[in-house]
C-alpha cells in the first residue's frame, strides 16, 4: 500500500470529503495562499476557491462562533485554530456555544462543526504553542474529542468527525505531521469510541493515545527483548472513551500503564485508571495502576528540559519493567 | 404612516403580548411558581417587536436573555415560550433551557443566549450560510450595550464586513450593563460610532417608537441585502431590574419615572388614537387578546407534564 505523511492524510480525508458535499467549507488562519501553519491545506484553495476555503483574520472567537453559526444554519464547517493553545481565545464558543446548543434547545439545533488543531510540544515553541488540552474538552459534556495517532487514523477519523451531527475537536498531534505510514487510497472512516489495539501483550496493557502511541510501541519492543510482552492500546478517540475496551486490556494483563503527554494532574489518565478501579478489571490486578504523564508545568522551550517533562521511549520502557519486575529503580512522579 | 393597516395592529398586539407575558411571569414569580431566573424586557418592547415585524420567517434572528419581545416578535408561541418559562416538556426546549435559552428553530429563531456577546459571532455564522447558499434572506443579531465591549463583538464585526455578510446588528442600548451605566462602561455617548471602524454603516436612534424602528428595520434590511452589514443602535431603557435578585441601587427613581413617560405601548397607542385611523375599542380589543393569549399560555403551561427524570441525559448528542 502507498504511504503517505500525516498531513497528506489530513488534506486528503478534508478534499475527499468536500469533493462529496458541497456544504463543508473550510476556514482559518492563513489556511489559503499560504496553507496552513504547518501546510496541511497546501494547494486546497487552488482547488476549491476562496469560497470554500477562506483565511480569516485574526479572530478565533469569530472564527470558531462563525462555525458555530453556519453549522446551526445548516453548513458543515472545518475550522482550523493555527495551535490548539489557542483554543483559549474562544473558550465561550466552543463550551458555552457549540457544546451546549443541541442540548440547551431541546435537540431543535445539530452543530456539525469540525475543530481541527495541532497540539503537543517537542517542537521547542514554548508555554503558549505546546500544550495538550484535551482533558479540558474531555471534561465537556457535548463536543467529541479525537487524537489520531497514524496517517490511516488521520484520514478515517477525520472524515468521521466530518460526517458527525456533533461538534468534534480534533486534535493533531503536531510531531506527528510528516511521519508516514500506509493510508488507503478508497473512501473509509475509522468509527469514534473503538480503540484499536496496536500491540498485543500480555504482561502489562500500556493505555495510551496520540503522539505517545508510537513511543509506547517502541519502549515496547524494547522491553520484548527482555521478555516482557506489552500490550498498547491506542483509545484513538477520548470522547467518547472505549471503556470496554481499557477493561478488556487491564483484565487480560493484570498490570496497567498509562501514558500521555499531557500534565498528569486532572489528565485523561485519572479516568482512564477510575475506569478500570471501579470495574470488574479491579480484580484481575496483580499491581497498583501507574501513570506515567507529563510533569504539572508549562512546557519550557530548552531542548533538554522539554523533553524531561514529557514521557520518553526510555522512562515508557523503565515504567514497564519496574511495574512487571516491581523494581524500585521507577517512580512515580 | 404609510404602513398599512394590519400591520400596525400586529405591532400593537405583540408589544402587548410581550408586556404581558412579562408582568404575569414576575407575579408566577411571586407566587412561588417559578424555579430559575428571567430577564424583562418592560420598556424596551418596541426594540424586538418593530425590528422583527420587519422580517420575513426565512430571515434569521440571535436573541439575548432579554429577548421575549425577539420571540414574539419573530412568531413565536407565547403557549411553548409560557412552558419553557415554568420548565415543562412541552416548552421550546422542553424545560432544558428556560427563557435565557428559549429558540424556535421552525421561525428563525436561533435561539437566545445565556452569555453576554454570545451570539453575535453566531449571527455571522448563520449570515454566511445564507450567503454561501445563496439565499436572499438575512440574519438579524440581538446584543445589549454591554454586549459591545465584549471581544466577541469587535472580532465578529470586523469579520461580518471584511466578508461583506448580510448581518444586521441590532444594539438595544438600555443604558446599563447590569448595574453600569453606558457613561462608567464606554467613554463614547452614541455606540453607532464604533461601526465606522469596521468600515460598516452605523445608525443610532430612538427605540421606543415601535413604528420608526420598524420602518428602519425595513430600509436596514434592503441595504444590509445589498452592501452587506449594518449597526442599528436602538436607545430605550430597562424599567425593570436587570433579574429578579435586582435592588437598584445604581439608578434613581426619578430616571426610572421620567422614562415610564416614554413607555413604548404608551406612546405607540397616542400615536394610533391621533392618526385618527383607530378607536380605543379597537386598541382595547388588542389588549384583551393579549390578556386572554397569556392566560390560556399560563393554563397551558401549568396543566403541562414535568420533563421525565429518565431522559434527563437526552440531546447531551446526536
Amino acid at each position: 500500500m502507498r504511504e503517505i505523511t500525516y498531513a497528506d492524510a489530513i488534506r486528503e480525508a478534508l478534499s475527499e470529503e468536500m469533493r462529496r458535499d458541497d456544504s463543508i467549507f473550510f476556514m482559518g488562519e492563513d489556511i489559503g495562499v499560504y496553507g496552513g501553519a504547518f501546510g496541511v491545506s497546501k494547494g486546497m484553495l487552488a482547488e476549491f476557491g476562496p469560497k470554500r476555503v477562506r483565511d480569516t483574520p485574526i479572530s478565533e472567537t469569530a472564527i470558531v462562533g462563525c462555525g458555530v453559526g453556519a453549522a446551526m444554519a445548516g453548513l458543515r464547517p472545518v475550522v482550523e485554530i493555527m495551535f490548539s493553545d489557542f483554543v483559549t481565545v474562544a473558550m465561550d464558543q466552543i463550551v458555552n456555544q457549540a457544546a451546549k446548543a443541541r442540548f440547551q434547545f431541546g435537540g431543535q439545533f445539530s452543530v456539525p462543526l469540525v475543530i481541527r488543531t495541532p497540539s503537543g510540544s517537542g517542537t521547542g515553541a514554548a508555554e503558549q504553542h505546546s500544550q495538550s488540552l484535551e482533558a479540558w474538552f474531555v471534561h465537556t459534556p457535548g463536543i467529541k474529542v479525537v487524537t489520531p495517532s497514524t496517517p490511516a487514523d488521520a484520514k478515517g477519523l477525520l472524515k468521521s468527525a466530518i460526517r458527525d451531527p456533533n461538534p468534534v475537536l480534533f486534535l493533531e498531534q503536531k510531531l506527528l505531521y510528516r511521519t508516514k505510514g500506509e493510508v488507503p487510497e478508497e473512501d473509509y472512516v475509522v468509527p469514534f469510541g473503538q480503540a484499536a489495539v496496536r500491540r498485543e501483550g500480555r504482561d502489562v496493557s500500556v493505555i495510551t493515545y496520540g503522539r505517545m502511541v508510537a513511543r509506547c510501541l517502541e519502549a515496547a519492543q524494547a522491553a520484548a527483548a527482555e521478555g516482557i510482552e506489552a500490550e498498547v492500546l491506542d483509545l484513538r478517540t477520548l470522547a467518547p472513551l472505549d471503556r470496554s475496551a481499557i477493561i478488556r486490556s487491564a483484565k487480560k494483563c493484570g498490570r496497567v500503564l498509562i501514558v500521555h503527554e499531557a500534565c498528569q494532574t486532572g489528565g485523561v489518565g485519572g479516568e482512564i485508571a477510575a475506569t478500570i478501579a471501579d470495574s470488574e478489571a479491579f480484580f484481575w490486578l496483580d499491581a497498583p495502576i501507574k501513570r506515567l504523564c507529563g510533569a504539572d508545568t508549562p512546557i519550557p522551550y530548552n531542548r533538554h528540559l522539554e523533553d524531561s517533562i514529557v514521557p520518553q521511549v526510555a522512562g515508557i520502557a523503565d515504567a514497564m519493567r519496574s511495574l512487571v519486575r516491581r523494581e524500585a529503580s521507577w517512580q512515580p512522579r | 404612516m404609510n404602513i398599512p393597516r394590519e400591520k400596525l395592529m400586529e405591532l400593537y398586539l405583540k408589544m402587548a403580548q410581550t408586556r404581558r407575558f412579562e408582568e404575569t411571569a414576575a407575579r408566577l414569580f411571586t407566587e412561588g411558581k417559578v424555579h430559575g431566573t428571567a430577564h424583562f424586557c418592560i420598556g424596551e418592547e418596541a426594540t424586538g417587536v418593530g425590528v422583527c415585524s420587519a422580517l420575513t420567517p426565512e430571515d434569521l434572528i440571535a436573541q439575548t436573555h432579554r429577548g421575549h419581545n425577539q420571540a414574539i416578535g419573530k412568531g413565536m408561541d407565547i403557549k411553548r415560550m409560557m412552558a419553557e418559562f415554568l420548565g415543562k416538556e412541552t416548552g421550546y426546549c422542553h424545560g432544558r433551557g428556560g427563557c435565557m435559552h428559549i429558540a424556535d428553530s421552525s421561525v428563525g429563531s436561533l435561539g437566545a443566549n445565556g452569555i453576554v456577546g454570545g451570539g453575535i459571532p453566531i449571527a455571522v455564522g448563520a449570515a454566511f450560510a445564507q450567503r454561501y447558499r445563496e439565499q436572499d434572506a438575512i440574519t438579524v443579531c440581538f446584543f445589549g450595550d454591554g454586549a459591545a465591549n465584549e471581544g466577541a463583538f469587535h472580532e465578529a464585526l470586523n469579520l461580518a464586513s471584511v466578508w461583506k455578510l448580510p448581518v444586521l446588528f441590532v444594539c438595544v442600548n438600555n443604558y446599563y450593563a447590569m448595574s453600569t451605566h453606558l457613561s462608567l462602561h464606554m467613554n463614547i455617548e452614541d455606540i453607532a460610532v464604533r461601526a465606522k471602524s469596521y468600515g460598516m454603516r452605523g445608525l443610532s436612534m430612538d427605540g421606543n417608537d415601535v413604528v420608526a424602528v420598524y420602518q428602519a428595520t425595513l430600509e436596514a434590511k434592503e441595504y444590509v441585502r445589498r452592501e452587506g452589514p449594518m449597526l442599528l443602535v436602538l436607545n430605550t431603557y430597562r424599567i425593570m431590574g436587570h433579574s429578579k435578585s435586582d435592588p437598584q441601587t445604581y439608578r434613581t427613581k426619578e430616571e426610572v419615572e421620567s422614562w415610564k413617560k416614554r413607555d413604548p405601548l404608551l406612546l405607540f397607542r397616542k400615536r394610533l388614537l391621533e392618526s385618527g385611523d383607530f378607536e380605543a375599542p379597537e386598541l382595547d380589543a388588542l389588549d384583551a387578546r393579549a390578556v386572554r393569549d397569556v392566560a390560556d399560555a399560563v393554563d397551558f403551561a401549568e396543566s403541562s407534564p414535568e420533563p421525565k427524570v429518565e431522559e434527563a441525559l437526552r440531546d447531551v448528542l446526536a
